[in-house]
């Protein structure tokens, strides 16, 4: 006799025993701090980055490209050699793989928002800005992978800045600080935008034309005089200024205060409206 | 705080819109505290906007709810300490694997990092989910991602429970072991809200359940009463020799003194029928008449037989809006 509305034989689970205890022998923890949350979402941005390494590759590969091509093929016409061409752009391009990492932020987030588990994330009883806070501190890994894959490369191909390695941990510092406050304009990105592939595009076509119009390939000297105001007041040419300074030894503070204050003001004013948004964005 | 108070859900006239679209329209609901409560209805019925509100992910645009004593909207992140929600896409990181999914959880309510990985351990083995525990969820089967999903919802036991279709799309053997874990935590003392399609579903875990169509709750009762209320099951019958279809339809109609029903198979047909013992004359009849039958089975009245005892039309999938007001509330 066929009774579709019956249920099927009883399937047991493995251990009903264990299922009875794990259910009851759950003491209530005090609950996580504010920082114990984010730090909790930046190490799983690190397993992301473990598990998912692909991304990584995605974002470095071009990079990689640009400083060989640049390099070889314009080098010798923009700076006379190669090898003076590559003290000029290897800051620069170390700047430019670090932001273009920043726009995985954004289509992290969207990826999150597209499958539950931001829902789970919200309903639980933690710090709001936690989950976006912890993410952009994982990403900072991802930040630090990108530009050492640019350094390393750079001293590969015979890059030797003046102020040795100090110089470049201090230019790659402020960089990833950088990053860390450009990276709350494509998480709000992210959570505005429909899918990930739109963040991708909308990213890329922000921060594209934002680092070619700065000094990170050419001096703004020879640029007509409207760009070259342009590519002055770009926070990415102070950015671009400040890491070629920091490595050659002679920085100007005001160049790496403007830097700082910019990443500063960006979080000051992306924190609490991503925050907002995350509590009502929803795929 | 009135934590003493018996009742873990009441809603009071909840209402929300997506734009021009109104998914929920004055609902109301009272669930006993230790009980499992089921929202029954068809896709777009409101029912996961119901309890996205209760579970403080969505403001409602009016009404009012407390969950265990706190105020939804005022008190948000006091239901939020007590409740989990198991929504109806998997609430789990697929990039991760189960144990990183449940250590991750732990550590968000607080335990250290040793506690979390324990407590992790314990619920993979309790939920069958060992073996797996190093592999990335995006390689699970959709059981396993359920049951992660449910453990996860658990690594510190909610007082409240919201769970979102949670057995859509399982094989019977995943759908009955998540039953189980249901059972098993309400044997534990939790509060259940459960969002189902299915009466059956509803019937086997359910104390009590609203039937909820077009934003509204259309009837109440415990599953007995609801069935009742829609009068009889069904009876399917499957004859041997096609031909005699024609024959066996009034002798069937006149034993049940019901309208039959000549399904797409051609050699089977349907009709109402409220008891065991009044299947089996009608049965009896037909072998009388030595119309031979390969099988028959009684059963449940469906979703849509509900629907159409109460409302007087089928459970609609109401998909199109449904889609309207996720798009809506992506915008808003």
């Amino acid at each position: 006799m066929s009774t579709p509305e019956t249920t099927a034989p009883q399937a047991p689970l493995t251990d009903e025993a264990a299922l009875n205890k794990a259910i009851s022998s759950a003491p209530p923890p005090p609950g996580a701090s504010a920082i114990s949350a984010a730090l909790t979402f930046g190490w799983r941005g690190m397993l992301k980055v473990k598990h998912v390494p692909e991304q990584l590759l995605d974002v470095t590969i071009t990079p990689v490209m640009f400083v060989l091509m640049f390099t070889y093929i314009f080098g010798g016409a923009i700076a006379g050699s190669t090898g003076e061409y590559l003290d000029y752009i290897l800051p620069g391009i170390l700047v430019m793989s670090v932001l273009f990492t920043t726009v995985y932020s954004g289509i992290a987030i969207n990826t999150d928002l597209t499958k539950g588990v931001v829902d789970r994330f919200r309903s639980l009883p933690i710090w709001r800005p936690a989950p976006l806070l912890g993410a952009l501190l994982g990403d900072a890994v991802r930040y630090v992978v990108a530009g050492t894959v640019i350094v390393v490369l750079g001293v590969a191909l015979g890059f030797r800045p003046e102020a040795g390695a100090p110089g470049v941990l201090a230019a790659m510092g402020l960089v990833v600080v950088f990053a860390f406050g450009l990276s709350w304009i494509f998480t709000t990105m992210g959570l505005l935008l429909r899918s990930p592939n739109a963040v991708m595009n909308a990213g890329f076509m922000s921060v594209f034309p934002l680092t070619f119009l700065s000094n990170v390939f050419v001096e703004p000297e020879t640029l007509p005089g409207a760009l070259e105001a342009f590519v002055n007041a770009n926070p990415i040419s102070v950015l671009a200024t400040a890491s070629r300074g920091l490595m050659e030894g002679d920085a100007a503070a005001a160049d790496i205060v403007i830097v700082l204050a910019v990443a500063a003001g960006l979080t000051a004013v992306f924190l609490p409206l991503t925050t907002r948004l995350y509590a009502k964005a929803s795929a | 705080m009135s934590t003493d108070s018996v009742l873990a859900i009441e809603a009071t006239g909840l209402e929300k819109s997506f734009g021009e679209t109104k998914a929920v329209c004055g609902v109301d609901l009272a669930v006993r505290r230790g009980s499992v409560y089921g929202l029954l209805g068809p896709n777009g019925a409101g029912k996961t906007t119901t309890i996205r509100m209760l579970a403080t992910l969505l403001p409602p645009d009016s009404g009012e709810a407390r969950v265990l004593g706190h105020d939804i909207v005022d008190d948000a992140d006091a239901v939020r300490r007590a409740v989990t929600l198991t929504g109806q896409l998997a609430s789990v990181d697929e990039d991760l694997t189960g144990r990183e999914n449940l250590i991750l959880i732990g550590r968000l309510f607080g335990f250290k990092r040793a506690q979390a990985k324990e407590r992790a351990a314990e619920l993979l083995e309790a939920f069958g989910l060992a073996e797996a525990a190093g592999r990335l969820v995006k390689n699970y089967s959709g059981g396993m991602r359920r049951r992660l999903d449910v453990a996860a919802s658990i690594v510190v036991r909610p007082e409240l429970m919201f769970l979102d279709e949670p057995t859509t799309g399982l094989d019977p053997r995943s759908r009955n072991q998540v039953w189980d874990i249901i059972r098993s935590l309400v044997g534990g003392g939790t509060t259940v809200l459960l969002c189902t399609q299915y009466l059956d579903e509803a019937d086997q875990l359910a104390d009590g359940i609203a039937v909820i169509d077009h934003g509204r709750v259309i009837a109440e009762g415990t599953p007995a009463q609801l069935k009742a209320s829609v009068g009889s099951g069904s009876l399917h019958i499957r004859l041997l020799d096609p031909e005699r279809r024609s024959e066996a339809e009034p002798i069937v109609a006149r034993a049940l003194d019901a309208e039959v029903h000549l399904e797409a198979d051609p050699a089977a047909l349907s009709t109402t029928c409220g008891s065991a013992d009044r299947a089996a004359e009608a049965v009896g009849e037909l072998t009388r008449s030595g119309i031979e039958v390969a099988n028959f089975s009684l059963g449940q009245p469906s979703l849509d037989e509900v629907f159409l005892a109460l409302t007087g039309h089928p459970a609609e999938e109401q998909t199109p809006e449904e889609e309207i007001a996720i798009e809506e509330e992506k915008a808003a």
